[in-house]
């Protein structure tokens, strides 16, 4: 009755809006809504809960409280642990970082190896910017950066020549993935559009090309480079063991890149063609004004997931005996200082990888989003 | 019109012109371009094959390979068995490996995806942070990872962990399970199994034929379910209970008896499945999320109930989506599986690709022997996959 009263106090349409009732706001709405809301969500909660408590404290402990972070032996880290293992012995990885990080690249020419890095930081960030000033220079600078890059590295022309067997580490993964996503873009497109073009001869090679590559695994592409390859060349002709690799490599990632372009043409509404053709132009000019443009839009998403792809590939290199972050990681765990040591290993390169891998997928996923608000079809 | 007069003189040019003579003209020399790479790489081959005294064929299959495989649990294998026994043993491996690990990567795949669609917050986010971990991490990182926990983390033989009534044994010589042993009359019930799926298979088709005249429904899924374990089970007590099993005991620094899954394969098979599974879980969650709310709606209205709703309508629409990127990861898995040899399972990477090629020298033979066979395992997967897309494909009218 008393609220009745309170009502009639205002005309219809003019009571001010109440508060909603506590238990659907702030944080008690927020727990009820997304932690209890059923009997089956309070109990899944509470299994989460126990799950995050068993295993989030005594990772945590490991990782920071306990470790260890400058001795010179296993043996000098696991006397400053209340007990051997009780911690994460990170000496390891800080005593190892610069040999995981350059490899054996002689000592005075590590210059070029961080200006090398400057250089590709520089890349990344004017390529990957939208609203930079002079695009169009940023995007000629990053086609000619893997070239520079490789002058920097291999010397020649007026610097110190450096073996590629000196690559490795954190450095050759680099080389191996960034040459690989470099130069599989411009091959995956010609592939894309010669699967689809109307020349049953050049469609055909396009076909068994990329369907053979999609079909085999990479590691047996790599045993192909590493024992196979020189029966190949002119008799005589020695081929360096990382080129025969970096070739495969970018092959391998071009057959990919290939199918996700055709996915982004197959995907583009045949009218773009028609208008295309309507308006009288030429099959390359269409391709550059038209179609192209909007179906590598279209299809950025999957090739920056092919790159991802490419990048996570590059540690097989290891298996055919190349020294890049994982293979050189493995050679230091037989040193007898630092034996046992896996779990640091694998979790410094973990890191590593999915560090780079999660930033150029959350790269995608924002790209995606932005996008998709220019295209209404 | 007048500057093309100059041109159309020259019939080369007018050729060039035409489109379709074009096309010929481009094609012929693709092929002539192809066909000389061919031609300078096969020459390339046949000299320098020559020079280091080797010959192209594959009688080096029929050669004793001295090595050992530590894991052949369907063929006899010994170290006088010839190369091809070793590449088989290999391929019988990687299969092995691929079938256990599509099969546990789907249920972990389908479980981590309704994780991931939970309105639960603390389960949505825990699966978030497990599969993105997962999925941006190289999956060799993975299986080796988890290889080096296998072996440094478990126990050795003697002090094994017995989980499970003393049939079961967990060390980091692998993981023993009880075998089983076939005794007279086990055919019998191979049979019996054999019938009762073929009853079944005839029964759904019926019951289906008449729902669709009569719109009577049969409980099918019980009936199925006492034919599948009814018949066989009446079978094997009939028969005597032919199987017993062997239980694997320790004796000295092993167990003897039982069959052991070893740590490589334990290893690779885990973190094989476990990282499909987190492809598997994002395709699984956008097939869900594909069938449009409105389709429950619309199957509520009619009547059905939620069980049958999901049943009827979203499973089937939703696997409409699933099942073409789930073929790939499948072929993805199949395809990682040769990473085996970065920790010894001797799948045909290992076997034919690496040892067999070390010690006969016959890169070339080996190599195309194992990307063929890689081919066709990818050749049949996604030919089942086409089949199946025409199958399910919607019906536009």
């Amino acid at each position: 009755m008393a609220q009745n009263q309170a009502k009639q106090a205002y005309s219809p349409g003019t009571h001010p809006d109440l508060p909603p009732p506590v238990r659907t706001t702030g944080v008690l709405g927020w727990v009820r809504k997304n932690l209890i809301s059923s009997p089956l969500n309070i109990v899944l909660t509470l299994a989460s809960i126990w799950l995050l408590w068993s295993i989030v404290p005594p990772a945590l402990n490991w990782v920071l409280a306990e470790a260890v972070w400058s001795a010179d032996t296993r043996k000098e880290c696991w006397a400053l642990m209340g007990a051997p293992r009780d911690g994460a012995c990170w000496a390891f990885i800080r005593g190892s970082f610069k040999l995981f990080v350059y490899g054996w690249y002689p000592e005075p020419e590590r210059w070029r190896v961080n200006l090398t890095f400057l250089l590709f930081a520089i890349t990344i960030f004017g390529a990957l910017r939208e609203n930079i000033p002079g695009k169009k220079y940023w995007l000629m600078f990053a086609t000619a950066f893997p070239f520079i890059a490789a002058w920097l590295l291999l010397g020649g022309f007026g610097l110190t020549p450096v073996g590629t067997q000196k690559l490795g580490g954190i450095l050759l993964t680099l080389v191996v993935a960034v040459t690989g996503i470099a130069f599989s873009l411009p091959i995956g497109l010609a592939l894309a559009l010669g699967r689809r073009s109307k020349l049953p001869a050049l469609r055909a090679v396009c076909v068994i090309f990329i369907e053979f590559i999609r079909g085999v695994p990479l590691i047996t592409l790599l045993f192909v480079a590493s024992t196979m390859l020189t029966y190949f060349l002119p008799p005589g002709s020695t081929f360096d063991l990382l080129m025969r690799v970096l070739i495969m490599v970018t092959l391998f990632a071009s057959a990919y890149i290939a199918e996700v372009v055709r996915g982004g043409l197959q995907g583009l509404p045949s009218g773009q063609y028609e208008a295309a053709d309507s308006l009288g132009l030429t099959y390359w000019k269409a391709h550059r004004l038209i179609i192209l443009p909007q179906a590598l839009k279209i299809s950025i998403p999957g090739i920056v997931n092919t790159f991802i792809g490419s990048f996570k590939d590059s540690v097989l290199v290891l298996i055919i005996g190349m020294m890049d972050i994982l293979g050189l990681g493995r050679a230091r765990l037989n040193d007898p200082e630092w034996l046992g040591l896996a779990p640091e290993l694998y979790i410094f390169i973990s890191l590593f990888f999915f560090i780079s891998c999660f930033g150029m997928a959350r790269y995608s996923l924002s790209l995606e989003k932005k996008l998709q608000t220019g295209h209404k079809y | 019109m007048a500057q093309t007069s100059p041109s159309t003189a020259n019939p080369l040019l007018r050729l060039w012109r035409n489109e379709d003579s074009r096309g010929v003209i481009i094609q012929i020399l693709t092929m002539v371009v192809l066909c000389a790479f061919i031609a300078v790489i096969a020459r390339n081959v046949v000299i320098n094959l020559a020079n280091v005294g080797k010959e192209f064929s594959f009688d080096f299959l029929m050669w004793p390979a001295a090595y050992d495989i530590g894991f052949s649990p369907f063929i006899e294998y010994t170290n006088k068995s010839t190369h091809l026994r070793a590449a088989v043993v290999g391929l019988l491996n990687t299969l092995l490996v691929a079938f256990w690990g599509c099969i546990l990567a789907t249920i972990l795949g389908f479980i981590l995806g309704i994780m991931r669609l939970s309105s639960n917050w603390l389960i949505n986010k825990i699966s978030y942070v497990f599969l993105e971990f997962v999925r941006n991490v190289p999956v060799l990182i993975h299986i080796l990872a988890i290889y080096s926990l296998v072996v440094t983390l478990l126990p050795s033989a003697k002090e094994a962990l017995d989980i499970g009534g003393g049939a079961f044994f967990l060390s980091n010589r692998g993981f023993y399970v009880p075998s089983p042993v076939f005794e007279p009359g086990a055919g019998t019930v191979g049979i019996a199994i054999l019938v009762a799926i073929v009853i079944v298979i005839g029964f759904r088709r019926w019951a289906k034929r008449v729902q669709d005249q009569t719109g009577r429904i049969y409980p099918v899924l019980w009936v199925s379910l006492a034919l599948l374990i009814g018949l066989p089970g009446i079978t094997f007590l009939a028969t005597g209970t032919p199987l017993s099993w062997e239980i694997p005991v320790l004796k000295g620094f092993n167990f003897k008896g039982g069959m052991a899954l070893k740590p490589e394969f334990l290893a690779l098979w885990l973190a094989l499945s476990y990282y499909t599974a987190c492809f598997i879980a994002e395709i699984v969650r956008a097939g869900i999320l594909a069938v449009s709310h409105g389709q429950t709606e619309a199957a509520h209205a009619l009547g059905l109930r939620n069980n049958r709703t999901l049943q009827l309508i979203v499973i089937p629409q939703a696997l409409r989506v699933i099942v073409p990127p789930l073929c790939s990861q499948y072929l993805n898995l199949t395809k990682n599986s040769s990473l085996a040899i970065a920790i010894g399972y001797m799948d045909i990477t290992a076997t034919l690709g690496g040892i067999s090629l070390m010690q006969t020298g016959k890169e070339m033979e080996t190599m195309i022997i194992v990307m063929g066979v890689y081919l066709v395992i990818s050749l049949t997967i996604s030919s089942f996959m086409n089949w199946f897309n025409q199958r399910i494909k919607l019906t536009e009218r």
